[in-house]
């Protein structure tokens, strides 16, 4: 399992390259810096709180977002194409019976456009090797408690799709307009580690 | 995403190979010689371990295979899904 590489070797031969390549023009200054922020640009949890709600007051929408998130997403405005392909989504539902949390075991793969960057636990080690073995465990310690008879399905998504939870939507929120719906939805609530 | 063959379909049983390959792979550990169930294919994409050696290989179907924790860990009542490319997969023969 890779660790962290801030201060590792290959860090250093990154940023030799990385000056390699501006040196001789094939890069601007800076060039990679401004790509990741573009890249990261818009990405938020708001996105996928966005889609949550939607879902909750759509059920036509929620069925095709099961189905088939990225031809679902546009309808709400968002899109999986931002990188250098558009990267498969797969968006999974809470219900009564069955709770859904999201890992990368390689790493920390995740969909940024969705949820913005990823919170600094989703990468640690001790996350990902923990929550495949034991997810009731781990989302004890998240402060959620589900009931013994909920099966918990887990994601790892150490290959090439991104996945999102839609948690199940919060009883007596009838009144809510889709905005303030989608205000109730966190980022943890978007991976699994939490109920909404 | 995908139009080309493929070789299983949602409900499969499929049992991952057990090698442990010299170079990069996404195939994990834990998940080695494990028998589970093609929930879907995932699109289709050179797999991982070539691209990682610089070699450019055809794109081959990825499938979402889901396994029973105890399968994999021996306890757990909670199943584990993961992405695998077909070069992971070999089929699992019904039991008659």
């Amino acid at each position: 399992m890779s660790g962290d590489h801030g201060s590792s070797v290959i860090s250093a031969h990154v940023r030799e390259v990385e000056a390699l390549l501006e040196e001789r023009g094939l890069l601007d200054d800076g060039e990679i810096d401004r790509r990741i922020d573009e890249f990261a640009a818009g990405g938020s949890p708001a996105n996928g709180a966005r889609v949550v709600a939607r879902a909750w007051v759509d059920p036509g929408f929620a069925e095709r977002l099961l189905a088939d998130a990225n031809a679902a997403l546009p309808e709400v405005g968002l899109s999986m194409s931002g990188g250098l392909q558009e990267q498969r989504l797969k968006v999974v539902a809470n219900s009564a019976t069955e709770h859904h949390v999201v890992v990368c075991t390689l790493c920390s793969c995740y969909p940024i456009a969705l949820l913005g960057p990823s919170p600094s636990w989703y990468k640690s080690e001790a996350y990902r090797s923990r929550v495949v073995r034991d997810p009731r465990g781990v989302l004890r310690e998240f402060g959620v408690e589900l009931p013994a008879a909920t099966r918990i399905s887990v994601w790892d998504a150490s290959a090439e799709s991104r996945y999102m939870v839609v948690p199940r939507r919060p009883e007596g929120t009838e009144a809510l307009s889709e905005d303030a719906l989608a205000g109730l939805v966190s980022r943890k609530g978007l991976i699994g580690t939490a109920l909404v | 995403m995908t139009t080309r063959t493929e070789r299983f379909a949602p409900g499969d049983r499929v049992r991952t190979r057990s090698v442990d390959p010299a170079g990069h792979t996404r195939l994990p550990r834990y998940a080695r010689g494990a028998v589970g169930l093609v929930v879907e294919p995932a699109g289709a994409h050179p797999l991982a371990d070539d691209r990682a050696r610089g070699v450019a290989g055809a794109a081959q179907t990825v499938y979402h295979v889901q396994f029973a924790a105890a399968d994999l860990f021996g306890a757990g009542d909670h199943t584990v899904t993961v992405e695998l490319w077909e070069h992971y997969l070999t089929p699992v023969e019904e039991q008659a």
